[in-house]
């Protein structure tokens, strides 16, 4: 018996070497994508890098950049990269690809979104029904779209009745959550094509400019600490610019719709 | 062999326990042979007694006065025996193994006594699933293994039945045969008349009377225990 | 209902297919939990069959303050690893954030608390049973503790296991020390909210069944050890 349990011990705590390690903070509705599947093997087999992806909001992303934690973001809410940049936490700012955000609502379509004529006039639609709307309220790049399509339409959330959700949750809690309410919400198409529990939600508008979402790389400042490995993510910009990176990320197709558009200068 | 530990003397020791005295003021000088009985009604103070002179109870004034105190030549048995979640021949090694002995001295003595209190057939059962009796013999051979000069038991026969209560004179008559110096409290007075070499008499928390058992359970000097001997209510 | 069908379904499909991601992180959460286990016993046990044992001034402090640590959430507990561990953190150089290690620790705060204060209950009463007779036996402190971990070790495996049961099923914590990286920290638990997240509910709970599967497991095998010994000793 004691044989058998440390066999099991040797199995458990056995290691295997590792090539180099490099850490990413990406947020969720990259990783919901599914994109990450397609390019995390492709750069492993290009750069012999293991990225590790750190799953989580815009607004956490760019705090693991600032505590140096992570060696690179790639997240979507330029004014916060913006500022990201500014206060010297990372050392510059690369677009790299964007894809869009979609109204999604119960199929019914009760505030009659899907004859809006903009973004904002969407939303105005469903602020005016009163339907119910379930928001991120997390801080997050998505949330920060949402709350810029709702000043865009002259409208201020604070003053919002009952029927406006803020769930302070991550893309797919707060999609259950739609779904559960049979309520508008506002996601990434990549999220919304890829989410299981669709119920009796279907996307409502999408089309406008105002909703492009625009992913950059911003690698952190290597002056923070001397474990951030600043050298992969040059490596990894330089990969993520490349026409390799651009076939792979305009190749990318969910149920026969492409997702993102690669927009990166290519120098 | 005399133990180098006798007399043992107690000085006016006086217990209080929340404002009320327990026992005292007692005075006894104890020698370093025979067999002790401590007799009295309930909560005369007979446990109490006993458990200062192991050292186990915290006295308020007086004293006690070993003539060479050794803490490992004197042992105590409990009304209600503490058996360790163990195996027998476990708890009988339990004392020996504190002591740190070489594991084949502890072996051929936990035999020994395995087979003077007859529970050889037993000897790998836990001992949490022996009966009252067994359990008894088994506390008492425990507190006899270490070979010690005093042996202290507190009415150990309280909850037995004829045929364990002979079983257990049995073995202590070996003992103090053998040198063990007896100090036990008893409620049975045929028991303290078949064991005892010297009789204690308590009564509310004093010695009421003592004397060698060759006279005093024929001519007692005081009515108290006169009384007591005649199974009257003494209070 | 037909959620919970489907789970079924999944984790019955996963396990029969022996998926290698499933796999992974199955012996995953069951290394970082199985390591938290081992060293918070190691803290817990003496220290609760101590607090039984010894008197002195703090003890009362010491118990209610591993009573009230019990009741601290695990993303507390999370948070302030974390910030501890961060490269910006007093402990950064040791560069142990989003590793197996920082979740370990995380877990060994959570359970040691649990696992001291059952230990503490059940060494109490093992203690009023053998008081008198250590004390007479003139046994030292250290005598003392060692015989009652001994006596006492079928219940110190119950506060064991009830330390394993909370570690085992923790995700706040090690949501936020591990990252929930793949390959690297993601274990049960934070796949399962993982796949909540991307309303994967069959998956959720198909790796929730597993989950539960191998708390059985080694709840059943520590009993059956503990039982052979019995037997065989006893």
């Amino acid at each position: 018996m004691k044989k058998l349990m440390v066999t099991a011990a040797a199995v458990l705590w056995s290691q295997c070497a590792m090539a180099d390690e490099m850490r990413l903070a990406v947020t969720t509705s990259f990783d919901n994508s599914g994109l990450s599947e397609v390019l995390l093997p492709a750069i492993k087999a290009d750069l012999d890098i293991d990225l590790q992806l750190l799953v989580v909001g815009t607004g956490q992303a760019l705090k693991l950049g600032e505590a140096g934690d992570v060696d690179a973001v790639l997240v979507h809410s330029k004014a916060a990269e913006d500022t990201f940049v500014a206060a010297g936490h990372g050392t510059h700012r690369r677009e790299i690809m964007y894809n869009d955000f979609v109204l999604i609502g119960p199929k019914a379509d009760g505030a009659d979104t899907a004859n809006a004529t903009s973004a904002a006039d969407a939303f105005a639609r469903v602020a005016s029904a009163e339907a119910a709307f379930v928001s991120r309220g997390d801080d997050s790049g998505t949330h920060k779209a949402e709350l810029g399509i709702w000043s865009s339409a002259g409208l201020e959330v604070g003053g919002f009745g009952s029927w406006y959700h803020a769930v302070g949750a991550g893309m797919g809690a707060a999609l259950n959550t739609a779904a559960g309410l049979d309520a508008y919400i506002f996601a990434d198409r990549a999220s919304w094509l890829n989410f299981g529990n669709k119920s009796g939600l279907a996307l409502t508008y999408s089309g406008d400019p105002a909703l492009f979402n625009q992913y950059a790389f911003l690698p952190v400042d290597p002056a923070k600490n001397a474990n951030i490995r600043s050298d992969l993510a040059m490596k990894l910009e330089g990969w993520l610019t490349s026409r390799r990176a651009a076939d792979l990320i305009n190749g990318y197709e969910i149920n026969g719709e492409p997702l993102f558009v690669f927009n990166a200068v290519v120098q | 062999m005399v133990s180098a530990m006798f007399p043992l003397k107690l000085h006016q020791v006086l217990v209080r326990r929340r404002g009320k005295t327990v026992i005292g003021p007692v005075d006894l000088e104890l020698g370093p042979q025979g067999a002790t009985m401590i007799v009295g009604p309930n909560g005369s103070g007979k446990t109490t007694l006993l458990r200062v002179m192991h050292g186990i109870e915290r006295i308020s004034s007086g004293s006690v006065q070993w003539e060479d105190d050794d803490p490992a030549k004197h042992a105590f048995v409990f009304q209600s025996p503490v058996v360790l979640r163990r195996t027998v021949v476990q708890n009988l090694a339990y004392p020996l193994e504190l002591l740190k002995l070489p594991k084949l001295t502890v072996k051929t003595s936990v035999a020994e006594w395995l087979g003077r209190i007859g529970l050889q057939g037993k000897a790998d059962m836990s001992a949490t699933r022996l009966s009252g009796g067994e359990r008894q013999k088994l506390a008492i051979a425990r507190a006899l293994i270490r070979k010690p000069d005093v042996l202290f038991l507190d009415e150990p026969c309280a909850n037995l039945d004829g045929h364990a209560t002979r079983e257990i004179e049995a073995i202590l008559q070996e003992a103090t045969a053998a040198g063990t110096r007896l100090v036990m409290a008893t409620h049975d007075m045929g028991q303290a008349r078949r064991l005892a070499h010297d009789l204690v008499f308590m009564l509310n928390g004093k010695i009421h009377e003592t004397g060698g058992a060759d006279s005093i359970f024929e001519c007692p000097k005081t009515k108290e225990l006169t009384a007591f001997l005649n199974g009257d209510i003494v209070v | 209902m037909i959620d919970i069908l489907e789970g079924l379904k999944a984790a019955f499909w996963l396990v029969v297919s022996f998926d290698a991601e499933l796999w992974e992180i199955s012996l995953r959460s069951l290394r970082v939990t199985l390591t938290a286990l081992v060293i918070a016993s190691l803290i817990a046990i003496p220290l609760g069959t101590y607090l039984a044992v010894q008197r002195f001034r703090y003890r009362r402090f010491i118990i209610s303050l591993i009573n009230a640590l019990m009741g601290l959430p695990p993303v507390v507990i999370g948070l302030i690893v974390y910030i501890l561990l961060s490269r910006s953190g007093p402990f950064g150089v040791l560069n142990l954030l989003f590793t197996p290690t920082a979740m370990i620790i995380a877990q060994v705060i959570i359970i040691t608390p649990v696992i001291a204060s059952i230990a503490h209950q059940a060494m109490r009463e093992l203690w009023a049973e053998y008081h008198d007779l250590l004390i007479s036996l003139n046994t030292t402190k250290w005598q003392r503790i060692v015989t009652l971990i001994r006596d006492g070790r079928r219940n110190l495996l119950t506060a064991a296991l009830a330390g394993f049961g909370r570690a085992i099923g923790e995700v706040g914590a090690i949501m936020i020390v591990g990252g929930n990286i793949d390959h690297v920290t993601r274990v049960l638990t934070t796949a399962i909210a993982l796949e909540t997240g991307k309303g994967d509910f069959a998956l959720a709970l198909g790796l929730g069944f597993v989950l539960i599967g191998i708390a059985i497991v080694v709840n059943l095998a520590i009993h059956t050890l503990s039982r052979t010994e019995r037997e065989g000793r006893w």
